[in-house]
């Protein structure tokens, strides 16, 4: 078959799944409410809970709902995971996957049209959480194009992460499982910059697990355009971070796809 | 006549007991939360005592006392759960047919969720310790921590029972979770109430669990604590939720 003919079968069958899988999460208002009502509640807590934080010597801003809204946007894509991973284990489940099998289905169009959900699910909390953010008094310092840079990170991060849930989904085949793996999530979350600057992380230990972990390096990016305005060490350490955590999690799903395909 | 309904209880929480002590996945989590709550409060946000106001000796301790009532909140929050799965198996329903106080079904659970607490409170006090806190009170004062614990977890039990025996399904999980979630987090977490700013500095004020987090804290160290106001708060939504708790039977009894 002439190469440019199985390009144009890949990309219909991409925008089938992609379809499929975006009518999926929008019918799904359990799943895209909870996924933005928990970040937001975190973020009402910690923004009222912790503003006393904000009079510390180095502390960067003066409002903690501006320093928060970046943890509240990395905690939205780490939603987005389980529900990437929750769709493909549910697939599994139902014998969904095992139909497509029959059909001349291409690996990489499953795993990009899979994750068009995801990506819907990262623009709709992204526009969720700015609005709350800023009609709640949050600065962001750059400006309208900011906002666009924001929207490109959070749509990477969402999909980075999206594929690493989708890796758990296609090697376990079980939603409950893909459940368990969200406590490992949130180790992530907490263990890094996300409640105080590094600078202020006075614990040793805690201070090297934060530099480490790739997840303070993401809320800072976002927290870059809220606080400092445009900051590109900071961008092209989140931007860089999300590349790469993308690459890892495609490789990885597209492994755990091509082991599927053969038990099955 | 008592003692049939005595033995009834214990057949319950026995049977939660064991299989919790037999399968990890029943109590890893109720422990793993705290443990992981404490590490990154406790870790993390050190800084936060430097804060001007901040008169609180350890941040190590100040949020030990946290993690020990969290884990009294979800020690009855994750057995409430083991409910609502005993209603969807239809298991609940044969031990109500073979029961006749039922009452000995709530009283079961409560056992089993006070057992599951204990046993977390252990791990966590351990690993405090470890980690530095320091505690000063004297056996008194200690006695007055654990027993405001042990009333806020019978309060949580009893929420947590009244909820899943309404619903009889695992699809109660989030109505348990969020209640308990939201009364935790809107007591004072982070900082001393003086130091809440906005919303949750008004709704600290009229939850219960800040007058409980704030006696424990204060008699942990060794300070003198408004005792009356703190077992008030605990004991009273432990008899509020005992209610909640026996309509909840009542209407489970009506369904089955």
């Amino acid at each position: 078959m002439p190469q440019a003919a199985v390009r144009t079968g890949t990309l219909v069958q991409v925008g089938h799944l992609a379809r499929r899988s975006i009518i999926r999460t929008a019918r799904q208002p359990a799943v895209v409410v909870t996924s933005m009502v928990f970040p937001l509640f975190l973020l009402a807590i910690n923004s009222s809970g912790l503003e006393a934080a904000t009079n510390l010597p180095g502390f960067p801003t003066e409002k903690y709902l501006t320093f928060a809204l970046g943890l509240t946007f990395m905690q939205g894509a780490l939603f987005a995971t389980m529900g990437a991973g929750q769709s493909i284990a549910e697939d599994i489940e139902r014998g969904f996957f095992n139909r497509l099998q029959l059909t001349p289905l291409h690996g990489p169009a499953l795993i990009a049209g899979q994750l068009a959900g995801t990506l819907l699910l990262g623009v709709l909390q992204g526009v969720v959480f700015l609005t709350v953010g800023l009609a709640f008094g949050a600065d962001f310092e750059a400006g309208p194009a900011g906002v666009l840079v924001m929207f490109a990170l959070a749509m990477l991060i969402s999909v980075a992460f999206g594929s690493l849930g989708m890796t758990v989904g296609l090697r376990t085949g079980n939603g409950e499982k893909v459940q368990g793996v969200f406590p490992l999530m949130f180790v992530l979350l907490f263990l890094s910059s996300g409640a105080l600057p590094r600078n202020l992380l006075e614990r040793d230990w805690f201070h090297a697990i934060a530099t480490v972990n790739p997840v303070s390096y993401i809320i800072e990016a976002y927290r870059s355009l809220l606080i400092a305005g445009w900051d590109a060490e900071a961008l092209a350490l989140g931007f860089g971070l999300g590349l790469a955590i993308l690459a890892i999690g495609l490789f990885a799903a597209t492994a755990a796809l091509r082991t599927r395909m053969e038990r099955t | 006549m008592i003692g049939r309904h005595a033995r009834a209880s214990w057949a319950i929480a026995w049977r939660q007991l064991y299989k919790m002590l037999t399968n990890p996945a029943f109590l890893l989590p109720s422990m793993l939360m705290p443990i992981f709550f404490f590490t990154a409060f406790a870790g993390g946000l050190v800084a936060v005592a430097d804060s001007p106001g901040f008169d609180y000796p350890s941040y190590t301790t100040f949020q030990y006392v946290f993690v020990l009532m969290q884990s009294a909140v979800f020690g009855g929050v994750f057995a409430g759960f083991s409910i609502a799965a005993d209603f969807e198996s239809g298991f609940a329903r044969r031990m109500m047919l073979a029961t006749r106080g039922r009452s000995a079904l709530v009283i079961g659970y409560t056992l089993a969720a006070l057992a599951r607490a204990s046993i977390v409170w252990v791990v966590v006090t351990m690993v405090a310790l470890i980690a530095g806190a320091e505690v000063t009170g004297n056996g008194l004062d200690i006695l007055g921590t654990l027993s405001v614990a042990i009333f806020t977890n019978i309060a949580a039990l009893l929420f947590a029972c009244g909820v899943a025996m309404r619903m009889r399904t695992m699809q109660a999980s989030p109505l348990i979770q969020l209640p308990a979630f939201l009364l935790i987090f809107t007591a004072p977490v982070y900082v001393p109430r003086e130091l809440l700013e906005g919303w949750v500095a008004v709704v600290a004020d009229f939850n219960p669990l800040t007058a409980v987090l704030e006696a424990a804290r204060e008699w942990v160290i060794g300070g003198s604590a408004e005792a009356g106001l703190a077992f008030g708060a605990a004991i009273g939504l432990a008899v509020v939720m005992a209610a909640w708790a026996m309509t909840g039977l009542r209407r489970a009894e009506r369904a089955t």
